[in-house]
């Protein structure tokens, strides 16, 4: 029998998840905050009572994510990409093609047959067409992030944004609410604006069908939505997207 | 600091108390990034003392020489030919322009979406903080970009800036161009200097820069090694102060740096294990004091094994011709150069995808990253031409964009580590 866990802290949120006989036990989502390393255990202690195990069976533990440095109780680090890949691969190793947006930044990551990571491009040093981008919009139209899925499916079309600078397309986002668009309508437009942002990354680096998607992005059905429709294929967007890195990373831990 | 640099920084006119404050943070920076460093070769130490002394006793070297009447030259590209300087006895130096802390003065004056070699140059001439900017009697610009090229026009106003023309193609008009080109430096060096570039001096100045270039052509052969000898940081840290040190002593100091380097390969003794993931670094320069890249990829567990730069490789690409007899095929050698240096300034520029892949295999990377500072028109188009090339020939290759500032440190790690953990798979 082993016992591992995987901790990824990311800019926005922590998770954790303990596998037990290469399967998930249990899991855990906590906002991040200055304290890193407390908030990394409250999330592994959350995880191991769902896994109705303690602490001090667990074999290995692995952390990954930007606070990966950051996990005092982690035996070993890997990065996010590589985490994300090894998870994708445990769920559909068919999976050629990894969508990962998470809070600062987008990842498109092409695996090999035997779930290796291939080759990984990410985007450059803002926060355009990441998570972040999105919750700040959100802010800008005052509709709650978690809803913003929903309400881009109301709208027919999508307004057009031009600019994939947070800063800018926040003053752009203003000027189209005092022209009256319908907020569902300039939503569903800052979601084709991150879905073409990452499709040009999916086409440098060269992806290839089946697609996955995972980061806590990928709970807005109308970013995928968006993804689908640029790319011209469907996407597979696991149950729980968001405790992708810290599932492969738990996996890593095993032996 | 002593005194007397104190005195000597004054009479150059420069900002004293602004120049404290850059000074004060290069100990911090170079001890986390040189010093923590296992097992350097003990013949780093004359290196490590150059920089200590970059803005003291080179400074004071050089203004010993300025009174006996030697003529100072700045510059900033490797296609300068230095040996028009060394010809008349001159000093040539090259220009600081590698540190986030002059870029915003050089954006009072630059658009901010320019490349931050060319900002941190232009600030560190407006915050009058560079002793060497202070120190030159002119700068010797030329036409790789057009960030340069303009800023030239602009860098005028403050100190005499004289502009070469460098031909953007590779064909026998350029070359005539170019030589042409390298008649009229002579003509404004021989009048700024009152001495006469003969055949004789021209072939020591040819002769002087030529052993720089072999002293640096050797450093990168030890650094095939595995385990290798030296880090990519001292080895960096080298091609860059190239710019700044006395040509003699310098070539002399990388030789015998050599020589310990050959000895430690012969004993099987490195500065990372045997196997050690090895990293051939390609794009743009990287100008004193810029180490980011080098120190992450390094702290990552990974080994530079050497840069396709003008601050590595091109920087002693082409040697030149010994034999000319007359100062006009001496000229016909130095303009002969550019045909070996293979900057993404010209087109097309196939040769440089070429070098690239002989360094690869040469020094055994195991995989390339390509450097490029942002808004680099040039090395950053050309930068999908080069990833194809590598990606066909089986060479994982990783892009980067990235400038001074530390900001997107944590972000370039993780892409770092994922590629190291991607070779490594």
């Amino acid at each position: 029998m082993s016992l591992t866990a995987g901790v990824d802290i990311g800019s926005l949120t922590t998770k954790a998840v303990v596998v037990r006989d290469g399967r998930m036990a249990g899991a855990a989502v906590l906002r991040s905050g200055v304290d890193s390393a407390g908030i990394a255990e409250k999330a592994l202690q959350e995880a191991l009572e769902q896994a109705g195990a303690g602490a001090e069976s667990l074999d290995g533990i692995v952390a990954t994510g930007y606070g990966r440095i950051r996990v005092p109780f982690a035996q070993r680090r890997v990065t996010e990409i590589t985490c994300h890949a090894r998870g994708i691969y445990h769920l559909w190793p068919e999976v050629r093609t990894v969508i990962d947006i998470g809070g600062q930044d987008s990842k498109v990551i092409l695996l090999d047959a035997g779930g290796k990571v291939r080759d990984f491009v990410m985007n450059e040093k803002c926060a355009a067409g990441t998570g972040r981008f999105l919750e700040v919009m959100a802010g800008a139209l005052d509709v709650p992030v978690e809803e913003m899925g929903a309400f881009s499916q109301q709208a027919g079309q999508g307004a057009s944004i031009s600019s994939m600078c947070t800063v800018f397309a926040e003053s752009e986002v203003v000027s189209l609410v005092a022209e009256g668009r319908p907020v569902a309508e300039i939503i569903r437009g800052l979601h084709n604006a991150v879905a073409q942002r990452v499709v040009a990354m999916a086409q440098r680096v060269g992806w290839e069908e089946p697609v996955a998607m995972t980061g806590g992005v990928a709970k807005n059905p109308g970013v995928v939505k968006s993804l689908e429709e640029t790319l011209g294929t469907s996407i597979r967007v696991p149950p729980d997207p968001q405790i992708i890195g810290a599932l492969g990373a738990a996996l890593l831990a095993i032996g | 600091m002593s005194d007397t640099y104190r005195e000597m920084w004054r009479e150059l006119n420069m900002d004293l108390e602004k120049h404290d404050v850059f000074l004060g943070t290069l100990p911090v920076a170079f001890g986390e990034v040189f010093l923590r460093q296992d097992n350097r070769p003990a013949g780093m130490a004359y290196f490590d003392n150059a920089l200590a002394e970059a803005h003291g006793g080179r400074i004071q070297e050089i203004l010993a020489g300025k009174k006996a009447g030697r003529m100072v030259a700045g510059t900033f590209c490797v296609f300068a030919p230095e040996e028009l300087v060394f010809a008349v006895d001159g000093i040539s130096i090259g220009l600081c322009g590698g540190a986030q802390f002059t870029v915003p003065t050089g954006e009072q004056v630059l658009p901010r979406n320019l490349c931050p070699l060319i900002k941190s140059a232009m600030g560190f001439k407006l915050d009058r903080i560079c002793p060497y900017f202070q120190a030159v009697d002119f700068l010797i610009g030329e036409t790789t970009c057009d960030g340069k090229k303009k800023t030239w026009e602009i860098l005028n106003e403050y100190v005499p800036t004289y502009v070469m023309e460098l031909p953007q193609k590779k064909g026998a008009a350029d070359l005539v161009l170019w030589e042409g080109e390298i008649h009229r430096l002579k003509e404004e060096i021989e009048r700024r200097s009152g001495r006469e570039i003969t055949a004789d001096r021209l072939a020591s100045g040819i002769k002087m820069a030529n052993a720089r270039r072999d002293a640096l052509a050797r450093l990168y052969r030890a650094r095939r090694a595995d385990p290798v000898p030296i880090s990519g940081k001292d080895a960096l840290l080298i091609s860059q102060l190239a710019f700044f040190d006395d040509p003699e002593r310098f070539t002399a100091q990388v030789n015998s740096l050599c020589d310990e380097l050959e000895e430690r390969i012969a004993r099987g003794e490195g500065v990372t294990r045997k196997g050690a993931p090895r990293i051939l670094v390609t794009g743009t320069p990287m100008a004193l004091p810029y180490w980011k890249l080098h120190h992450l990829v390094e702290t990552a567990g990974a080994v530079i094994v050497g840069e396709e730069t003008c601050t590595g490789t091109r920087y002693f690409a082409g040697r030149v011709a010994e034999d000319g007899q007359t100062v006009e095929d001496q000229v016909k050698d130095l303009a002969r150069r550019l045909t070996a240096i293979n900057c993404a300034c010209f087109t097309p520029n196939k040769d440089r995808v070429e070098d690239i892949l002989r360094l690869v295999r040469d020094a055994r990377a195991d995989g390339a990253i390509y450097f490029s500072l942002q808004f680099c028109q040039p090395f950053g188009v050309e930068g999908r031409l080069v990833e194809r090339a590598l990606q066909e020939a089986g060479v994982p290759v990783l892009r980067l964009e990235s400038d001074y500032s530390e900001e997107d440190a944590a972000q370039l790690k993780t892409r770092i580590e994922a590629f190291l953990e991607m070779i490594a798979s």
